[in-house]
Parts: structure tokens; sequence; C-alpha cells
């Protein structure tokens, strides 16, 4: 990958492998989160939650992605814009998996919503994890206003901006590429697409006239990639030159990444397993095995340890309570300022 | 004497001075020429955005979440409905997150007719905004308040709708209502802190020593009081019902005036206060009647106060049209002028079951 206002086409096979301790990181968290979305699907179509949303197909990419996050709260640390497909990024920075059961099953100690959203609908301030929102798109235009208080503070804090290649039809992410490369006025976002090349049922051709959609950032100076987001030893790397480049230069990057899209749109399509497309699980395995960094057993073991870990959870979880009723009012309105100064 | 952007610029200042004020944004709002009603002149947090409703919202949002205070500006509300799903999005922000995220923003925005602003130009939005949960909104009818009820909008940590009535942009200060701190000579405070016509580069305001205060956000003030009839209003039409109430006394008709100031949360002990006494209500905005904040508060005034009422309670509103027609005639048949609110008055107070 290069650094440049000139997009890349996309590569796999010729950037340098991972450290072995690192890939067993990887493919942990790519695992878990895989047996994670499986085991809510399951409990969508076992009656345990009304609707499952999430990311599976994206774990190569978003796995990298909340390995290196400078994870915190405040300035000083990374601002994240994601939506609803990102568990992979949240376990990647240290969330529970079981935390993600409690929001499927809207109990009263999900921690995210406390039962009044969807599942995926992250939220955490501890980690500058701003509130996931079903409308899409709508977190480019948020992103720039993060970043520009990061720029205005200094330090090495930036935001990443995260949705999919239908959403790039909103005006939002053009209010994105706008107010992220105002000449002077630069702001450090690193802005992400990653295409599966679906929203809903619509095809990438159906609505893009583009190529790539990170050419769109050329036009406005900005710093553009595109990447195979399957393999995550390549977004791994692609994701660190783009996050060095924001966080030193200052000024905005657009990256695109190609990911699969593995159940389908949410559990309103079906929540089935696509046969056809890329399982950047099964390949990086694939990899881990023949470079002798893991075994079939030892991968198949772990799977089976973490899918007996949350269908015990889910039976804990069931049993927690829901949120009562008259709490509705509960968080309307604050009578203090939490995320800033109150004067 | 300030007039009512004056105020405004005033509130902003000390916002900034004191209240934490990070950026003051908008289309035009930053120099040269400091907002399209000069609300933002010689401000020093203040900047031009890009030409963006949906990234004027937005960036305030993200501002927001990351510490800041910022105070925006949408130059006409007629252009705020583009960022509807982001005005509900800033108002579930801490809902949605359980406690978890608050939103400390202020979203100005002029509202209404009553400058022939033609058909995007007058909308109102109170309307729209008192159906989006999460919002605090306020509306002055006066300078004192425009300048007391922005320092309380700027120190709340939620998002305020700020809704400034574009017809008393320009109308002064009356009796009583100087801020504090402020020159009395209109002609001195202007010399300090209004822009010269022409090259303003080298310009700096001068700002008077102000005090800080706080209007309630949710407190109503009667501004009239009166044994009659109850008449509840905000924004351009309270002078107006004021110099109703004021003719109506020749016809031996005495009527409370009351400035709502807020519109959520609102004060309903003051409303049923009054009605309770007089046991007879006119509520009076200039927004289109269908859906209007008014008929809520007809049907909280029925809910609650039937047995008070001798008279059934009136909405004066705007026509329901798709706009404000620009011709003298057009507009003032579309929204309530002064005789239209006397009327109500009058039927209210001599109505008879």
């Amino acid at each position: 990958m290069t650094v440049s206002a000139v997009s890349v086409e996309p590569k796999t096979s010729s950037d340098p492998h991972l450290a072995p301790e690192l890939c067993i990181k990887l493919h942990d968290t790519m695992l878990k989160t895989r047996v994670l979305e499986e085991r809510l699907i399951t409990m969508y179509k076992q009656g345990d939650g009304y609707f499952w949303i999430g990311g599976p197909g994206e774990e190569a990419f978003n796995v990298p992605l909340g390995m290196l996050v400078h994870k915190g709260q405040g300035v000083e640390h990374d601002y994240l814009h994601l939506h609803y497909r990102s568990s992979g990024t949240l376990l990647a920075m240290g969330a529970d998996p079981v935390d993600s059961l409690r929001q499927m099953k809207n109990t009263a100690t999900d921690p995210y919503s406390g039962g009044r959203n969807f599942a995926g609908h992250y939220s955490a301030r501890k980690w500058n994890v701003v509130p996931i929102s079903s409308p899409i798109e709508v977190q480019f235009s948020m992103a720039s206003g993060t970043a520009m208080a990061q720029k205005r503070h200094g330090g090495k804090g930036i935001t990443i901006v995260q949705g999919g290649d239908a959403g790039t039809a909103e005006g939002d992410f053009a209010t994105c590429l706008v107010w992220s490369s105002r000449k002077g006025n630069e702001v450090p976002v690193l802005m992400i697409v990653t295409n599966n090349r679906w929203g809903i049922s619509t095809s990438y051709d159906g609505q893009h006239g583009e190529k790539y959609i990170a050419d769109r950032g050329k036009a406005f100076g900005i710093a553009t990639a595109v990447v195979d987001g399957n393999d995550p030893e390549v977004a791994y790397h692609a994701l660190k030159k783009a996050m060095d480049y924001v966080r030193t230069e200052r000024r905005p990057f657009l990256l695109e990444a190609s990911v699969s899209r593995l159940y389908g749109h949410s559990s309103a399509s079906g929540a089935n397993f696509n046969k056809v497309e890329t399982d950047c699980l099964a390949r990086f395995e694939a990899k881990l095995e023949e470079r002798g960094v893991l075994t079939r057993k030892a991968m198949d073991d772990l799977r089976a340890k973490y899918t007996q870990e949350l269908l015990e959870a889910t039976k804990r979880v069931r049993e927690e309570p829901q949120p009562d009723g008259k709490t509705i009012y509960d968080f309307v309105f604050a009578d203090r300022n939490i995320v800033g100064k109150d004067h | 004497m300030a007039t009512l952007v004056q105020a405004i610029r005033m509130g902003l200042h000390v916002g900034e001075e004191r209240l934490g004020v990070t950026d003051i944004f908008g289309e035009d709002v930053g120099p040269p020429l400091g907002g399209v009603f000069t609300a933002t002149q010689g401000l020093k947090t203040a900047w031009n955005s890009p030409l963006d409703e949906r990234g004027v919202i937005g960036t305030a949002m993200g501002l927001a979440l990351a510490g800041q205070k910022p105070v925006c500006e949408i130059q006409f509300s007629d252009y705020i409905y583009n960022t509807i799903d982001l005005l509900k999005l800033a108002g579930s922000m801490y809902w949605s997150s359980n406690g978890d995220w608050n939103l400390p923003m202020v979203c100005m925005t002029p509202v209404g007719a009553g400058i022939r602003g033609s058909i995007y130009h007058s909308h109102s939005f109170d309307a729209t905004a008192t159906h989006i949960p999460g919002w605090k909104i306020v509306m002055p009818s006066n300078p004192l308040d425009a300048y007391g009820l922005l320092l309380s909008a700027i120190a709340d940590p939620n998002p305020v709708f700020y809704l400034a009535p574009k017809a008393l942009l320009r109308v002064k200060a009356g009796p009583g209502e100087l801020l504090p701190g402020e020159p009395a000579d209109e002609k001195a405070l202007s010399k300090m802190i209004d822009a010269p016509v022409g090259d303003r580069t080298t310009w700096k305001p001068e700002w008077p020593n102000l005090e800080t205060l706080f209007v309630p956000i949710g407190k109503a003030k009667t501004v009239r009081p009166g044994k009659h009839v109850t008449v509840v209003s905000y924004g351009r039409t309270l002078p107006l019902s004021v110099k109703a109430a004021d003719e109506l006394m020749a016809e031996g008709i005495d009527a409370e005036v009351i400035d709502l100031r807020s519109l959520h949360p609102y004060d309903w002990e003051a409303i049923a206060e009054s009605v309770k006494r007089t046991n007879r209500v006119v509520f009076v905005n200039e927004e289109t009647e269908i859906t209007n904040f008014g008929e809520h508060l007809i049907r909280r005034t029925v809910d609650e106060l039937f047995y008070h009422l001798h008279a059934p309670p009136k909405l004066v509103a705007g026509a329901f049209v798709p706009g404000i027609g620009l011709a003298d005639n057009l507009e003032r048949a579309s929204v309530p002028q002064k005789n239209d609110i006397a009327e109500a008055i009058r039927a209210t107070a001599l109505h008879t079951p």
C-alpha cells in the first residue's frame, strides 16, 4: 500500500507476514468474534432476541482495527464512529462478548443501551466509542467534529469513522470529505469504507458508477488506499500505515477495504451462511495451518471452547433482569456534563 | 439599550468568556459578515462553515462529544429540515446510550414570518422542534430574555434549540429590560459592538462589562397580569398579544399575557395557575395550525383543567398552507396579526355557555 492521493489496486500476497504471536492473537479474536456472531444469530432464531445485525465476514479487517486503536477516553485517544458490523473491533479492544449477548437479549444489564437498542449497537464512552445508530452514514457527519477537537488539542489522538459501501451514497459521506479537507483546516480523520458490495439487496453495480469509492477522496486531495479486507495481515499493515499517516500528518485518509457479508444483511434476510463469499476466517486458518503457526486441532478446540462458553453465558443472560417499563423516562435529559466541563 | 440581536451577540460573547463556548459556527457566521442578521459579529470563536446544514449539525455533535461547547447556527429554520435525522440522533444520544454520553450543544436558528421573507425565509420551527424528544427549546421575545435564555442554553448539558424570532431581532429593549452591565445609550452600545459598514478587517468590538444572567429554561413569565382571560404566547406573537390585550382594556376586557419562553420543558404550572383564576385561555403562535404545539397545550388544558373552564380553549395560529406568500396581503393572511389575536381574546372573554 502506498500513502498517496492515488488509489492502489487490491493486493493480497505481497505484504510480509506478521509475527506468529500476533497472528495467533488476530486469529483468536477473529474466531471469538465469529463464534459470538453465530451465537447471536442462534439467539435470534431461538427467540432470545428480536433482531440480529452484525459483521461476520468483516473480522479480518475489524479485528486489526480494534487492536491498533489508541484506546481510552477523551481527545488524547482515538474516537470511534462505528457502525452495526463492528463486533470484531469492540472485542479486539477488550469488550466482553457476554455484553453483546446482553444487548441481544435486551437485558437491563446491557452496558451499551440498557436493553434499548439492537444487537451490535455499541456505545462505550470509556473508549470513545460513540453510540452506534441504525441510520446509516450519519456517523460521517459527526466525525469531523471530534477530529476538529483533537486537532485543536494537539497530541496524537485521531478520529476513525467507518461505514459500508452503500452508505456512501448518503450526503454524510460527502460532508466528511468536504469538512475534513478544507485548506488549512484539515482534520485527523481516518474514513473507512468496508465494501461488501451490498446494501441490503442493492448490488454495488446498482448504485455505484465509480470503480473504487476511495477514488472520491482524490478530488479533495485526501490520501486514499484500497485493500483486501479479507486478509487480516494486509488489513493490519494498511490500517497501521493509514493510522500513522493521520496521527502524524493530522490530515484525513480514506481507506476502502473489500470484505464479505457472510450471513446476509441482517436477520431480516434470514441470517443464513453464504457459501459463495470469501470466508476470511477459513482462509486465515488455512494459512496458519500451512505455516505451522496453529494446528487444525488447536483451532477446532478453540472454536469448541468459545462456542461452549457463549452457550453457557446465554443461559445465564436469559436469567438476568429485563428493564422495567417505568425506566423509559430515565436519561432523557442529563443534569450534568459528563463529556466535558461544567461551568 | 440592546436590540434582541445585539443581546444574542453579547450572550455569545459572555458564553465564550465565561461559559466555555469553543465554537460559534454556521453559514456566514464568522468574519467578515458575522451572520446574516449580525448576531455573531466580532466574536472570537466564530467561524464560517461550508454551506452544508448536515455538516453544521453533525460537526456540532462531534465537537460536543469531544468535550467542546459548540453553538451552531442554521441560517434560517427553513433550511434545517434536511438535518432532521441528525437532530433526532442528537436528541437520543443520552437516552439511547442509557446515560453513557450527554450532548452539550446549542443550535440557534431564526424563525417565523414578519420580515416579508417569502416562502423560504418565513417558516416556523416550534411544531417540529417540540416533536423531537431529548432537546430543550427556548424562544425569547425581548432582548433581556434573549440574553438570559442564551446563557442558560449554553450552560445546559443537553442539546438546546434557541429559536430567534426574526421579526423581533431589531426590537429594542423595553423599560426595565436593560442587560446587566450594558450602556443605556443605544448609540454608545452600537459604537462599541456593531461592526462598521465597509472594511472591517482591523475592527474589534469593545464589549461592555456584562454580568452573567441566567433565565431558567422551563420558566414562563407573566408579562401582563389580568383577570378575565389568559393568553399564552411566545416569540413574534407575544408582543402582539400584549398590544391586543392593552387595547381591549378600552372594552373592559382585562387579559393576562404569559410569555412561555421555553417550549420544552414548558411551564405548565404557570399556565394552570393562571387559567384556574381566569377560567378562559387563548394560545397564540404563528406555526401552521395542524399538529401545532398550541394544540398540545389545549389538550392538556382540557385533560387537567376542564372543570375550571368557562369557555372553549382557543388557538390562534398560522394557516395550514405550504408557505408564506411574499405580498403583504398574503403574509398577513397567513400568520396571526394583532387584530386576529384581539378577536380571539374578545370572543373567549365574552363567551357564555
